[in-house]
């Protein structure tokens, strides 16, 4: 096929944007104004969950609580896992930057069902909009409400979690859209196999989300059933059992953690042959393995509750399970790695947090094994260890993905340039104060400081200090990234519309896209990664 | 007491532990410097030589064998860690004949500790080195967590539910306890001191110390109070204590035994089966059995229960 990777048109200066007043952006039918719409939430609440973390490092400075006191600091690390999970990262890559790709991507002119779309995001703003009027009366009971203590507690539990039953809601209509989008709406020409590894790992994260969900969706009316009407579901005084909550929690909370990695996972599988010149190596290992640790993503939820009295095989069968969903991740790092072998990399923005994504992940994903193995789990579940380690992977991973994919469909999105120099600056800041905040929280974890404590014992200060000083620099690094992508936004100069030279067709619509995306439904005769050869 | 690796393992079971937490980070480490050492020399190698175009780059697309190998190795490497792992743990949790208990419940924001003597203490558990320990964990209003960092385990303590913990503290010593599971505002301040004495020192406290204050009533040993409330609640109604049968189970040698179940199932006899089958009889019912008890959860109050479990346990 000749023309790959050529534009059908040249922009025509705004695209999608062209249409303004607030009415174009709140009816709006297009999957990319939903995207952007999404993506501008999901940031907001990015940074103000990020001022939460700020005042909890800050607390922790001193091994007294100092500045806010006790309830304040649980109130903030309640609203900083539940902002960050509930607001952003679930929804981020998929809502956002998956609503305005998958399409363009598939070579489609919108999603299947382009109301629901518009629908979902309102659902969604309803959501943000309880959980921010639970703030009457915040919570503190931590982002996994766990019963009793949520039962029982006086703050605004039932309306949080209220708030968060319409965000699940939101989540499941955008997965089935997604799920149905990519089985219906291909290109012709676009078989399975020629998919883009993006739509693979949005295809698996949608499947976790239309069946994982309803479960938590189910748990928190239980909860709000047990605070209203005083149904005793997690009561033992009346029979209910408070074990029973973390097991219906945990079902959904850890499949949902493959909802917060996969996409990224699928950006990076995007970024990395690009700025490789390379073909993708292993397509379909890294397209099975999405699906495998979606399916396996199911059966593993105990190993959240290895010290909550589970009998002693259900916890050997757990951590077994544990371990075995380790292998497709794995699958996934050694692929993207030899993909760089004999390449001819450039790290533009895009590519450093993709690298970024693979170091960090790899520290995340290693230490995984101490807390999937029983004894050492006993030891450390409920440290600093692990508040590290899934940072690692969640921030190191999906939020690096995260940023690369912003950098990467930057200049798609919008039809400008970002200034690259000011990108490595805000990377390099990013990468440091990362590792300095949350390596510390290993050792501290190893020797022995629970996680939730205001106070914590003297011993502990160094690594306390050192990891809020790190927390400094990372906030740093990302008020420099937002600064210079709002600069870009007002005036960057302007983006052709291919400009990394990346073969998906999402590039060959102008930048930013028309309305409907592309002049002529594109045609597909091969998979989007020949590069590496004379064509490229 | 500061357990960094490992330095400050207060038992055997910690040091088997440490050795774990040591072979998962070797491993790690081999597999952390292979794929970074990878990713940063494949990146630093590979990078593009002229700014204005591209190196040659062959169209490799995978290889078959690369990715066999690489679930296949990393496959055997994790049922490795998950088998000691796993090993390490079942050894843990294996009760130990002979160990001195103590019963511990949590309530916000303190640990009250009672032994089966009737001598009570707050957030303060004194032991006798060089004997296993058994922890007998409850909670009374919202969930706590019990965890000794320097003997490397922790367990949940559950309102409405017994769970269990061992440890055989081999060096005398004052050990923390924190509270791991959050529990409202003075989590962080939930703190409490696990304190191992020689032996000979502990015969003493006991004799003395440990009777310091205290009603007579609270002196009075958990078995014995169990024993009135067994007989004045009416269990003898149905219940013999001598082997003999009647309308229920005999409790003789019930602690410990392997209780055969209706359905098939055979469940063992431990504290936390005792405690149901006061408060909710009809959750495992003995084969044989008519399903008639009914439940004594009103009746008979929580530590009232664990009294009356600390008696059964004396049935022998």
């Amino acid at each position: 096929m000749t023309g790959i990777g050529q534009p059908e048109t040249e922009g025509n200066g705004r695209g999608y944007l062209a249409e303004r007043g607030w009415r174009s952006w709140a009816f709006t039918l297009d999957h990319k104004r939903v995207g952007a719409m999404y993506l501008w939430t999901t940031i907001f609440f990015f940074l103000v969950g990020g001022v939460f973390a700020l005042l909890l490092r800050l607390e922790l400075l001193s091994p007294q609580a100092k500045y806010f006191g006790n309830h304040a600091y649980n109130v903030f690390f309640t609203l900083h896992g539940s902002m960050m999970i509930f607001l952003f990262i679930i929804p981020a890559i998929p809502s956002g930057l998956g609503n305005f790709f998958i399409p363009l991507q598939l070579g489609a002119r919108d999603v299947a069902f382009p109301r629901l779309n518009i629908a979902s995001y309102w659902v969604f703003a309803a959501g943000f909009l309880v959980v921010i009027g639970s703030l009457v009366a915040p919570m503190d009971t931590g982002w996994t409400f766990y019963t009793p203590y949520s039962a029982k507690s006086a703050a605004a539990v039932t309306t949080l979690s209220l708030g968060i039953f319409l965000l699940g809601m939101s989540s499941i209509l955008t997965g089935l859209n997604f799920i149905v989008t990519i089985h219906k709406l291909r290109a012709p020409g676009m078989t399975w196999h020629r998919m883009p590894l993006f739509l693979w790992s949005m295809y698996a994260t949608s499947i976790i989300q239309v069946i994982a969900t309803p479960v938590v969706g189910v748990t928190f009316l239980l909860l709000a059933a047990e605070r209203v009407f005083g149904v005793g579901f997690f009561d033992p005084s009346k029979g209910g059992d408070p074990v029973l909550f973390q097991h219906f929690f945990w079902f959904y909370s850890h499949p949902v953690v493959y909802v917060m990695i996969l996409p990224a996972m699928g950006i990076v599988s995007e970024v990395i042959p690009v700025f490789s010149r390379k073909p993708i190596f292993g397509y379909k290992a890294i397209a099975y393995s999405s699906m495998a640790i979606a399916l396996g993503g199911f059966l593993v939820w105990g190993h959240h509750m290895f010290t909550s009295g589970m009998s002693p095989l259900a916890n050997a069968i757990f951590s077994l399970m544990t371990f075995f969903v380790a292998v497709p991740t794995a699958v996934k790092v050694f692929n993207w790695t030899a993909t760089l072998y004999r390449g001819s990399i450039t790290f533009e923005a895009p590519m450093l947090y993709a690298l970024t994504f693979i170091f960090l992940f790899i520290v995340g994903g290693l230490t995984g094994p101490f807390l999937g193995a029983l004894a050492t789990n006993v030891q450390l579940h409920d440290t600093y260890f692990v508040v590290a380690h899934f940072h690692y992977t969640m921030m190191g991973g999906t939020v690096m993905g995260f940023f690369a994919g912003l950098h990467y469909w930057f200049p798609k999105m919008t039809g400008r340039m970002l200034n690259e120099k000011v990108a490595r600056a805000a990377w390099a800041l990013i990468f440091v104060g990362f590792n300095v905040t949350f390596f510390t929280m290993f050792i501290v974890g190893v020797r022995g400081m629970p996680r939730r404590y205001a106070e914590y014992l003297p011993k502990f200060q160094l690594e306390n200090v050192i990891s809020t000083a790190g927390s400094a620099v990372l906030a740093l690094g990302i008020l420099v990234m937002c600064w210079n992508l709002l600069q870009g936004l007002r005036k960057g100069a302007p983006a052709s519309a291919n400009p990394w030279r990346a073969l998906s067709l999402e590039w060959r619509a102008a930048s930013p896209p028309a309305t409907e995306n592309f002049d002529e439904v594109p045609v597909v005769t091969e998979w989007p990664y020949g590069y590496g050869t004379p064509k490229a | 007491m500061d357990n960094i690796l490992a330095f400050g393992a207060a038992s055997s079971q910690a040091g088997r532990v440490d050795a774990l937490f040591v072979m998962i980070a070797v491993i790690g480490g081999f597999f952390f410097f292979l794929t970074q050492g990878l990713l940063i020399y494949f990146a630093v190698k590979y990078r593009r030589r002229q700014p204005d175009r591209d190196n040659e780059t062959p169209a490799i697309t995978g290889s078959p064998l690369l990715e066999f190998l690489w679930i296949l190795i990393p496959s055997i490497v994790v049922v490795v860690i998950f088998y000691y792992g796993w090993r390490v743990y079942t050894d843990q949790r294996i009760p130990v004949a002979g160990a001195t208990e103590v019963h511990v419940n949590a309530r916000q924001w303190l640990y009250e500790v009672k032994y089966p003597d009737g001598r009570t203490a707050i957030n303060e558990i004194r032991v006798p080195a060089g004997k296993s320990v058994k922890f007998i964990l409850s909670a009374s209003d919202v969930l706590h967590g019990f965890y000794l960092p320097d003997f490397r385990v922790k367990m949940d303590m559950i309102p409405g539910r017994v769970t269990t913990l061992w440890v055989q503290p081999d060096r005398p010593g004052s050990y923390q306890i924190f509270c791991t599971v959050y529990c409202g505002t003075g989590h962080s301040n939930m703190l409490a001191r696990l304190i191992v004495m020689p032996q000979g020192e502990y015969g003493e406290w006991v004799e003395h110390a440990g009777r310091e204050g205290g009603e007579g009533a609270e002196r009075e040993p958990l078995a014995a109070r169990g024993e009135r409330i067994l007989k004045s609640a009416g269990c003898l109604n149905c219940h013999a204590v001598d082997g003999k049968e009647k309308i229920g189970p005999n409790l003789r040698g019930l602690y410990g035994s392997k209780v055969p179940l209706e359905g098939g199932t055979i469940v063992t006899g431990d504290e936390e089966y005792l405690r149901e089958s006061i408060v909710d009889p009809g959750a495992k019912v003995v084969k044989g059995y008519p399903n008639v008890m009914p439940t004594f959860k009103a009746s008979i109050p929580p530590e009232d229960v664990k009294a009356v479990v600390e008696y059964l346990k004396t049935l022998k």
